[in-house]
């Protein structure tokens, strides 16, 4: 017993100190998956929240010209809280200013505005923005709504003066219910967290599992390795050990950088009373802890059935998006926590760490199945892989 | 002492190798001659084991390679087709890997190691990392790595390719020393002159048959050649392998 375990340590200390040297792929491991994952949530996050903030707390700001032409429709944008900007320019003024720049939204009053408003016929207006732009499309957006129920207002002012119930337009009426909460639509983000946790988790270990494998092979020095007197089984054990190891580092750096960046997030503005707390982070930890032999055994037996580096690559690269099928599941049916789930590996960590983030209870018997579930498939794996590396066609 | 007894290896409709037998022989070094193709690297990935022979049985000091794999391995060392180093790893950490892994413990492994270095000649660069080797150095430590647990037989496959002329004859020299403590050595090649120089016996195999088996000298008298390149080209000829 004591030498199976020394040959599975040896082999687990050559390959841990191996990969360690190479410290290209070491960077490019421990920087793109933990790094580059939760620095872009953070990215995405604010802007987010910065574009949602356009809507409802700035004020509207608006260029008008011709405003001589409409004092009542003016005043009216003003008592609305609009800011305005007179400024003097035709409709291809307006055009112009706005290709190039200088201006964001004009809305333009024609001369015969007055006229054709007193004479109760359409009056018209020009709105110039460019739509392509989703800041001016905002505001050209609000403007609409302004004018739309100013307008509605004259309308029932009309029908009033000529002895018309103004609700004789208004055959129906809509009452819409939203029931989103914010922290549903928050659900989305943290799919997408959860998501960056085990991507970094898998990219932790990808470099090593193909070195071990196809790498070993391609080198030549599989061969030698095979020819002596250790049991496969050992071999394999110790190399997805180091790929555990380095997944294990993958996924602390990458937690402690989301604990970082939720400081600069204020998540609070999307509802979630979340923010990931370094106990959170402890839990997730925990949580993600049995996913990592699967996501190493995983990686380890595909790579195993690869002759190349490069072929390796390309076929983890679907690796490391299995992961996310449960989770788009998950989020296209919106599904909630349910102890039928938790069978299901990834998507069970991510519907736990969502329970976490949310605050809500968890049930340590849910716990308990996923972990246990990802376990118990990464020993399956684990056999599997040792069986493959028994067969003669392993040495290509 | 490693014998082949009957080998048989088909690979697919191919027969690689169809009847092979012969034996080498303790303080002998034996030489596998054969043209490319002739399965010789099949032949001898069977003697170590990463093979399963169809038919038939190799084995290490009389113990059958795939009944007791560990223990016939504990008494064999390998130096495959490529020196397959780890580029990562310093020479000195490339041989005690491997040292662990034959359960050696770590100072004896390092002991071990140092008086390879030794007797191989690579102390200078015992610490520096493989990875810039020429291939001279890298088969040094190669022959290190598959003596450090002190093996009784040793199998090397084409071991002189893509070395230069001082390497060559160094390599022979390391391997007459290893001859001379008793091991039993088991090499294959294509070139004539190399297995003509170093060994005292020689096996020629052709389309996966052992063509002739004899000292180098009882070749060539049987065959009627000048030199062992002519009787080879004869043994080839009277065989239809040289068309």
């Amino acid at each position: 017993m004591r030498a199976l375990m020394g040959a599975l340590l040896c082999v687990f200390r050559k390959e841990f100190l191996e990969n360690l040297r190479d410290r290209r792929t070491l960077l490019s491991a421990l920087l793109f998956g933990p790094l580059f994952g939760p620095i872009l949530f953070g990215l995405m996050i604010s802007r987010m929240l910065n574009q949602s903030a356009v809507d409802t707390d700035e004020p509207l700001r608006l260029s008008i010209a011709g405003r001589a032409h409409a004092p009542g429709l003016v005043s009216y944008l003003e008592s609305q809280g609009a800011q305005l900007k007179f400024v003097d320019l035709s409709a291809d003024g307006a055009r112009l200013a706005i290709q190039s720049g200088v201006e964001q939204v004009v809305l333009v009053i024609p001369g015969d505005y007055s006229s054709r408003f007193a004479a109760a016929v359409p009056a018209p207006l020009q709105l110039v923005a460019d739509s392509s732009d989703s800041q001016t499309h905002k505001i050209a957006d609000r403007t609409r709504m302004l004018i739309t129920a100013y307008g509605s207002g004259i309308a029932q002012l009309r029908l009033q003066v000529r002895g018309v119930s103004p609700l004789l337009t208004m055959p129906v009426a809509i009452n819409e219910v939203d029931v989103a909460t914010p922290t549903g639509r928050a659900v989305m983000v943290i799919g997408f967290m959860t998501y960056f946790v085990l991507f970094a988790v898998l990219m932790g270990g990808l470099y090593l599992a193909i070195d071990g494998t196809a790498g070993e092979r391609e080198r030549g020095s599989l061969e030698a390795l095979l020819s002596l007197p250790v049991a496969r089984g050992n071999l394999v054990g110790g190399k997805i050990l180091a790929t555990c190891a380095y997944m294990c580092i993958s996924l602390t750096l990458c937690l402690l950088v989301f604990v970082c960046v939720f400081r600069f997030v204020p998540l609070e503005r999307l509802g979630m009373s979340a923010n990931l707390r370094p106990g959170t982070a402890l839990a997730f930890f925990a949580i993600c802890l049995p996913f990592v032999p699967l996501g190493a055994a995983l990686m380890t037996f595909v790579a195993s059935f690869t002759r190349s580096y490069r072929e390796a690559q390309t076929y983890l690269a679907a690796v490391l998006l299995v992961p996310t099928m449960p989770i788009a599941f998950a989020s296209i049916y919106s599904l909630k926590t349910k102890s039928v789930l938790m069978f299901i590996p990834s998507l069970s960590q991510h519907l736990l760490m969502t329970s976490l983030l949310k605050d809500e209870l968890i049930a340590p018997l849910d716990v308990l199945v996923s972990a246990g579930s990802s376990v118990l498939l990464a020993l399956l794996l684990i056999v599997l892989t040792a069986r493959h590396w028994r067969r003669e066609t392993m040495l290509g | 002492m490693i014998e082949a007894v009957g080998l048989h290896k088909t690979f697919g409709a191919v027969p690689a190798v169809v009847d092979v037998s012969f034996v080498a022989r303790d303080g002998e070094i034996t030489g596998l001659l054969g043209a490319n193709g002739a399965g010789k690297s099949t032949c001898l990935r069977m003697l170590y084991g990463v093979l399963t022979p169809d038919g038939g049985s190799a084995r290490i000091d009389g113990i059958d390679i795939r009944g007791e794999t560990s223990t016939a391995r504990a008494h064999l060392g390998v130096l495959p087709h490529a020196t397959g180093l780890y580029g990562n790893l310093s020479a000195r950490e490339n041989i005690e890997y491997f040292a662990a892994l034959q359960s050696m413990g770590r100072r004896a492994a390092r002991s071990r190691t140092d008086q390879l270095a030794v007797a191989l000649d690579f102390r200078e660069f015992i610490d520096r990392r493989v990875k810039g080797f020429s291939q001279g150095q890298r088969i040094k430590v190669a022959l290190a790595r598959a003596l450090v647990h002190d093996p009784g037989n040793l199998i090397l496959d084409e071991p002189t390719n893509g070395l230069d002329v001082m390497a060559i004859r160094s390599l022979r020299a390391m391997l007459t020393d290893l001859k001379a403590q008793g091991r039993c050595i088991l090499l294959s090649s294509h070139v004539m002159q190399e297995v003509a120089a170093l060994c005292d016996r020689v096996v020629i195999i052709g389309q996966g048959r052992v063509l002739a088996d004899g000292t180098p000298s009882a070749i060539r008298e049987a065959y009627g050649g000048e030199s062992l390149e002519e009787s080879f080209l004869r043994v080839q000829g009277d065989a239809g392998c040289v068309r």
